[in-house]
């Protein structure tokens, strides 16, 4: 664990309307770490994503980034801070190879042509920093890759733009068991690199083989946030379904949501 | 081609060493896998060309037959390479027909009623295709109408407008030399072969040096032989046709002489260049290609969506308004029947037969040319043996939903095996 976490939200509100989504969320992600985010349907997970990518803003918190404040308005501001999100529909374009995919929007040109070897190397170097050989050619149409190879190109990406956190949107929910564990294996190695991963997650076991940390929400609160090692299955599953398991989670009845003490609405600095 | 196995050494994504042979197992491959590319128009304009020639040896391999085929076909190919843009996008543009009317009737107005010179004349015509061109796309893309309605509104709307500027029916001369000469005149035999070694020099050029920059790199390439290969296929066919464009095709020579290449046939290869240059080797041609495969996924790489879509309307009018002209020059005039009739749906026919997917993403500029060269010669053949026009609307409609058959069974077939 290192000193200052790379990414630290305080206080983070969203609302829609008048559905109050998240509610006073605090998460610390750190450099070198997975800090798996866990939570129900409708916990407010993909909502969370979203505002750390700057796709939604927040109603009200504190982002601090290396521990700066910043501000996240647009995809680009997280983009520039170097936040990547690995959505779960995987955003690639079947017709294209994965070379095209990878540089897809920011491509690399010379004068007005595109330049394609420097293109194929950068690629074929970010792949072998990561050391994806499942690959055979980098110039095959990514519409004939597996699931798992699908997946693989688009956190390799994610990671070729000098990323320090890498979001990752249920990346196994569709991949069957050799790919889930070529695809976990990937993760853990962007940590093991110096990243910070943050990986969304409806299976256990998945949490449980890469995370280091784990991020419980729950209605819209985080309930808990504790290392891997300090907690175990069964307590994830009550964490995620109940927001409490013994000392942890929510400390009153957590059925009776909405009507709990509501510090971040007076929290300063609020991000809008 | 889609392979998990692990390689035990070396970086990512090494294949070994590509042979010649193992180059063309690759494209055996690909298509049993449903990637057809331009196969099947080669393979028709090859079926097509043989039956005719055994049918009517003398008319249809005539050295003038071979002539008339491109100034036939250049102006529905010109229309068709514009429309392979919005079929990237897996869009359509009905009107692209009527806007080269449009455009024609614009062109004979300026340079026959206004008196204007021929290339101002030409520039208002591109202009009004760009016009008409942004106004479709600004429909499509910020108002969201489906292109399909935009286009059919526009077929209708621009067939009118024609009359209007034609004023009812009447027909405007065009008599100007220069633009009579695009689909009339042929260039000095001894011009088309400087410009043949030319293209082929340059082709050769682009080539050889694309392939040391990557050897150089340490990147796979294609072997040295298939480059040998196509730079020679690419000399052998033009060579040919120039040879044959080249004959004397006068029936009474002592009257006129009539040989040389078209002057159309430049034209469209210059466009096929500059066009295909675009397409590859641009970002905004990759862009297409990614708005066409996933629109979402281009909306997430930070591309302008929107002005995408609205550009390819624009690159598909101003190639209309360049049919739209040299339809009037092989006319010698404007009617209210350029550009319409079966114009459009030959030139739609002309992209997907040539392997554009109608379902966007897939497709490429000679496409259009190899499609346009399948519908001039069904046209111009069924046309020597003497069969009436319905016969060829209705041959010319069979073969369009052949080739739309093949563009959704190949899909189907590259589902299945994973190799789109």
């Amino acid at each position: 664990m290192s000193a200052t976490p790379l990414l630290e939200l305080r206080g983070i509100d969203k609302s829609f309307g008048p559905v109050q989504v998240l509610r006073d969320v605090a998460l610390t992600v750190h450099p070198g770490e997975v800090t798996a985010l866990v939570g129900d349907n409708g916990a407010g997970k993909s909502t969370l994503v979203k505002c750390i990518s700057g796709i939604h803003p927040t109603d009200a918190g504190e982002f601090l980034f290396n521990g700066e404040p910043v501000h996240i308005g647009s995809p680009r501001d997280a983009a520039t801070l170097g936040i990547e999100v690995v959505y779960q529909d995987l955003a690639l374009c079947d017709n294209l190879d994965i070379v095209q995919n990878m540089f897809l929007g920011r491509e690399k040109r010379s004068g007005i042509v595109l330049d394609e070897p420097t293109m194929e190397q950068l690629a074929a170097e970010t792949l072998a920093g990561l050391s994806i050989r499942t690959v055979t050619s980098l110039r095959q149409h990514v519409s004939s890759l597996s699931g798992g190879q699908r997946q693989t190109v688009a956190i390799a990406k994610a990671v070729l733009w000098n990323s320090k956190l890498v979001i990752l949107d249920e990346p196994t929910a569709a991949l069957g068991v050799a790919q889930t564990a070529q695809v976990l294996e990937l993760v853990r190695r962007l940590a093991d690199n110096g990243l910070a991963v943050v990986l969304i997650s409806h299976n256990m076991n998945d949490v449980f083989a890469v995370s280091d940390r784990i991020a419980a929400l729950y209605l819209g609160q985080m309930v808990a946030q504790v290392k891997t090692t300090d907690i175990t299955h069964a307590q994830v599953v009550e964490l995620i379904t109940a927001g409490r398991s013994g000392g942890l989670g929510l400390a009153t009845d957590p059925g009776s949501n909405g009507d709990g003490p509501q510090a971040a609405d007076s929290i300063s600095g609020g991000v809008r | 081609m889609t392979t998990t196995a692990v390689r035990k050494d070396g970086p990512a994504a090494v294949t070994p060493t590509p042979t010649v042979g193992g180059h063309f197992r690759n494209y055996l491959s690909r298509v049993r896998g449903g990637d057809v590319g331009a196969l099947p128009a080669v393979l028709g304009l090859i079926v097509l060309c043989t039956v005719f020639a055994i049918m009517r040896p003398s008319s249809f391999l005539s050295a003038g037959n071979f002539a008339n085929l491109f100034t036939q076909g250049a102006a529905v190919t010109l229309i068709a390479m514009g429309l392979v843009f919005v079929l990237l996008l897996g869009e359509i543009d009905l009107s692209a027909g009527f806007a080269s009317g449009v455009c024609a009737a614009v062109l004979a107005n300026v340079v026959t009623v206004l008196g204007y010179p021929w290339w101002v004349a030409v520039l208002a015509a591109v202009a009004t295709g760009v016009v008409i061109g942004t106004t479709l796309g600004m429909l499509v893309a910020k108002i969201g109408i489906p292109s399909f309605v935009v286009t059919l509104a526009g077929f209708l709307a621009f067939q009118g407008v024609v009359l209007l500027l034609v004023k009812e029916g009447t027909n405007i001369a065009v008599r100007d030399e220069v633009l009579i000469a695009i689909a009339n005149r042929n260039l000095a035999p001894l011009l088309g072969w400087s410009l043949t070694a030319l293209a082929v020099i340059g082709y050769a050029a682009v080539q050889l040096l694309r392939h040391r920059n990557r050897v150089a790199r340490g990147l796979i390439t294609d072997p040295l032989a298939v480059v040998a290969l196509r730079i020679g296929g690419l000399a052998v066919i033009l060579g040919t046709a120039v040879y044959v464009l080249n004959l004397e095709r006068s029936r009474n020579v002592l009257i006129v002489s009539l040989k040389g290449v078209p002057i159309v046939v430049p034209i469209i290869a210059v466009l096929l260049v500059i066009w295909t240059f675009v397409l590859q080797r641009t970002s905004y041609g990759r862009h297409i290609y990614a708005v066409g495969g996933n629109r979402e996924a281009a909306r997430r790489a930070g591309i302008g969506v929107d002005r995408i879509r609205i550009s390819v309307f624009v690159i598909c009018s101003s190639m209309a308004a360049i049919g739209g002209i040299v339809a009037a020059s092989r006319a010698n005039s404007v009617d209210p029947n350029t550009g319409g009739s079966n114009v459009l749906l030959y030139a739609v026919g002309a992209a997907v037969i040539g392997g554009t997917s109608l379902f966007g993403g897939k497709g490429r500029v000679l496409d259009a040319v190899l499609g346009g060269a399948v519908v001039a010669v069904i046209e111009n053949g069924m046309g020597l043996m003497g069969y009436s026009a319905g016969v060829k609307y209705v041959v010319t409609g069979v073969v369009l939903l052949l080739a739309a058959s093949v563009d959704a069974l190949s899909r189907r077939r590259a589902a299945a095996t994973g190799t789109r």
